[in-house]
């Protein structure tokens, strides 16, 4: 019996994290895989941090919610204090680097902790509706979820219709997804991300990192 | 020279004589009711429902297919029925409990909706089945079981006025008009309208019977004849209050 | 002629919500009834884009007492009518089909519990186990399937409209927020093209003929003078009830022989259930599982069974005790010990269910 991939991520509204999340979950079911996505819903209809749960699998997966994520992603200061529950010493946590307020409170128990300057890089490099396309390459980096190869077909599914408009925010969204698998490939081991990310309070530690990631935008260009 | 029958063909022969009590007001209503029926000669396509209460005593009563629902619920039952086949002819039969009480958002939401079937109601001022009780319809002053000294307006409010709401809230196409069981020509007329209306597809369609109930009124046949004629028809007034073609009275949408 | 809704058996990635409107479509249902309310809507948004297409219809009504009798007058009309709701929703549909027990109509409710008591969350629960299965002032002569993936909303939507209308009960699929809104793959097929024959509907009321002419009138009531007569009705109805259970309870369990410890767990919590009992017995723990798939009527033999095979029952659920309360009275008398999870109103996982199976059999994760 294999285990299940668990994801979860965490935003706020508009950040579109339950999109990544259905992108995720859509590939792996193209590849003939298992995959559950759930979001989580109240009577909120607006204004709450935005959660999701995926899990990928090669055999029938369990509960649709998890206690502990292999990855988990949070992309505000908010959705830092919401997952802290549901990381775990084997979890992957990947944050965004430049958000404001939650360096402290990043969870010193997680395996690993990735701070990915995902926002500014879409800003800088793409454009910053893409940001949730860098963070699914990020995740894809960081697990092998999915194939690259298989979420171009589900970004191309979810995404076709704009494309259809303006071809060239096929190249956009693809470059952004493969620069989003290159973040977390050239990313430093544990503890020194910790490190780099909380120095960072200065242009300095971002441009160090952003330049640092520059080059392995090559590397990840033969990953699908 | 044709005789007017007894019976009307639509009834049911072996179930007479039927289970209301002497002097009820049903027996006439329904006896308007499968005149109608029979003029109209709809009986291999009418659906017949009726409610809790009184009216549930009709459930055998005529030779029509008939459902007998709950409380106020034989509204969206006829509702369902004719949303489901178009074709058949839905007559909701109930009493003012049901209609005006416990199942108005279903009178209501069916008028708004314009479903094409057709409400009768009875009203006797009071819940029969029950023992007498106050009823939405109970004159200001009436004695019932749970108003013992009379009802009071100030805390119960005044007699709901069922055609009158339901004439307010109708689109064009509804019918909608009040008949008294001390003119069963008129009601006959009324409830034939109101199939028309359904049969034609013109839209909702609402009968309000003004009727008796000497058990707990707890009347003679005179004192009876004398409630309707003088309390009753005091408080409600006769008469058709929507038909189709009249437009959709002072409510009219800018141009 | 008959339009097939699926023409070939495909494999989609969709919400459950969403299913149950291709599982209808799928039984040729006709008409749905429906009250909005979280987390069943989406029913009804699917099936108000799929059924015009397909010559099918729906009211959106102004209740769910009126979606409910709606859906009764739907089916005695002789069409495939069906209705969905959840919570409170849930218990104002106790009304109608309350009356559809005693008239014998054959309505189908899709019931997508969220949290309770009252409004509580719109989320998930399984706290609507007692209304579903007993809700209504009579016997619980009902069928209640409750489902735990996708594939199987997809099978028993269409397996409850052939339930309802050849036994006659009315029948519900149970779900629950979390099957509602999450997203996993199923087969979509159409049932005839599997050898499943769908049961044809015939009408109670508006066949026909002329009444009292051609044909006796067709009257349905739900009302007895006398206490005898309600007596002979109700027995003959529990007869039929119980002269079909065998053939409509169903259950599904693995590794009972040689177990110390079943977990007994229903809809999407015996997916966690599952999953920890293969976790526990690859590690060499004698654990087995039973998940009634029916829960009214309840597999109450196969519980007896188990309960002579085993020392130890652990019943989990997201509810406190709705499930314990039918499993325990159905073995009773047995000698195993019952021990509970119960977080009513709460998603439960696997690792939840191992760690409580290991502190029943004194066995800690070292």
């Amino acid at each position: 019996m294999s285990k299940a991939i668990k994801i979860m991520l965490a935003g706020e509204g508009g950040q579109g994290v339950q999109s990544v999340a259905e992108i995720l979950a859509e590939a792996a079911n193209e590849e003939g895989r298992q995959a559950l996505y759930i979001p989580n819903f109240g009577v909120e209809q607006r204004g709450g941090v935005s959660l999701a749960f995926v899990q990928i699998s090669d055999d029938p997966i369990g509960s649709p919610k998890f206690q502990t994520g292999d990855v988990v992603v949070a992309l505000s200061d908010r959705a830092v204090y919401r997952t802290r529950q549901y990381v775990g010493p084997e979890t992957t946590y990947i944050y965004d680097s430049g958000m404001q307020g939650a360096e402290g409170e990043l969870p010193e128990n997680a395996g690993r902790l990735l701070g990915i300057p995902a926002i500014e890089v879409a800003k800088k490099e793409f454009h910053p509706r893409v940001f949730n396309i860098v963070i699914l390459g990020a995740i894809i980096g960081a697990t092998d979820a999915i194939t690259l190869k298989q979420a171009r077909a589900a970004v191309e599914k979810k995404l076709g219709y704009k494309f259809a408009k303006e071809p060239s925010l096929r190249d956009l969204n693809f470059a952004a997804l493969e620069r989003g698998v290159g973040l977390v490939r050239t990313s430093p081991e544990p503890g020194v991300a910790t490190r780099v990310n909380a120095d960072s309070d200065g242009a300095g530690g971002k441009a160090r990192a952003a330049e640092s990631h520059v080059s392995s935008h090559s590397l990840t260009g033969g990953q699908s | 020279m044709q005789l007017q029958p007894a019976m009307p063909r639509s009834w049911r022969v072996d179930t007479k004589p039927h289970k209301f009590c002497p002097g009820c007001g049903h027996g006439l209503i329904l006896k308007c009711l499968g005149q109608a029926v029979d003029e109209l000669g709809i009986e291999d396509r009418v659906v017949y429902g009726c409610d809790i209460g009184c009216s549930l005593l009709s459930w055998d009563f005529f030779n029509l297919d008939t459902v007998q629902t709950h409380h106020g619920r034989t509204t969206p039952v006829m509702t369902g029925i004719k949303r489901a086949r178009p074709e058949l002819i839905c007559i909701a039969y109930m009493g003012d409990g049901g209609g005006y009480s416990i199942g108005v958002q279903h009178l209501v939401s069916s008028v708004h909706r314009n479903e094409k079937i057709t409400v009768v109601l009875a009203n006797n001022t009071q819940y029969a089945m029950t023992g007498g009780q106050m009823a939405p319809t109970t004159l200001p002053g009436q004695k019932t079981e749970t108003t013992p000294y009379g009802r009071d307006p100030e805390v119960t409010g005044f007699p709901f006025q069922g055609p009158e709401m339901v004439s307010a809230i109708a689109r064009e196409g509804a019918y909608v008009a009040r008949g008294s069981i001390s003119n069963m020509r008129q009601l006959t007329g009324y409830l034939k309208k109101a199939l028309v209306n359904q049969i034609e597809g013109n839209g909702f369609s609402f009968v309000e019977a003004l009727s008796a109930c000497p058990t707990n009124w707890r009347t003679n046949a005179s004192e009876t004849w004398s409630f309707i004629d003088k309390e009753m028809h005091g408080h409600f007034k006769t008469g058709e209050f929507k038909t189709p073609g009249s437009g959709q009275g002072e409510v009219r949408a800018d141009e | 002629m008959l339009q097939k809704v699926i023409q070939e058996e495909k494999r989609a990635f969709m919400t459950g919500n969403e299913v149950v409107a291709w599982a209808a479509l799928a039984a040729r249902a006709e008409i749905m009834f429906g009250y909005p309310i979280t987390p069943q809507n989406e029913i009804m948004h699917y099936w108000t884009r799929l059924a015009p297409k397909y010559g099918k219809s729906f009211l959106q009504t102004e209740d769910e007492l009126s979606a409910g009798f709606a859906a009764a007058g739907g089916v005695m009309s002789g069409r495939k009518a069906f209705t969905a709701t959840a919570g409170t929703g849930n218990i104002l549909m106790q009304e109608p089909l309350s009356m559809a027990e005693m008239m014998r109509l054959p309505v189908v409710a899709v019931i997508q519990q969220r949290g309770g008591p009252s409004t509580a969350t719109v989320i998930y629960s399984q706290q609507e186990v007692n209304l579903t299965t007993m809700g209504g002032n009579g016997e619980g002569l009902r069928i209640v399937y409750s489902t735990a993936t996708h594939q199987e909303l997809y099978d028993y939507t269409i397996k409850a409209f052939n339930t309802a209308w050849k036994y006659r009960f009315p029948t519900f699929v149970l779900g629950d927020g979390y099957q509602a809104k999450m997203r996993e793959p199923l087969t979509l097929y159409d049932p005839e093209a599997r050898g499943i024959q769908l049961v044809e509907q015939e009408p109670f009321v508006g066949q026909k003929g002329s009444p009292g002419k051609d044909r006796p009138p067709a009257q349905y009531r739900n009302t007895y003078n006398l206490e005898e007569e309600l007596f002979e009705k109700l027995m003959s109805d529990v007869r039929d009830y119980e002269k079909i259970i065998p053939e409509l309870a169903e259950f599904q369990s693995s590794g009972v022989e040689g177990a110390e410890l079943a977990i007994v767990g229903h809809g999407v919590v015996f997916r966690a259930v599952r999953e920890a009992v293969n976790v526990l017995r690859e590690q060499g723990i004698k654990v087995c599982y039973f998940r009634p798939v029916t829960l009214r009527p309840l597999p109450v033999p196969q519980l007896k069974s188990l309960a002579g095979e085993v020392k130890k029952i652990l019943i989990v659920e997201s509810a406190y005790g709705q499930l314990a309360r039918l499993v325990t009275e159905a073995v009773y008398g047995a000698n195993a010990e019952i021990h509970t999870l119960f977080k009513p109103g709460v998603g439960i996982t696997s690792g939840e269910v191992e760690a409580r199976a290991r502190e029943i059999l004194q066995k800690p994760l070292h």
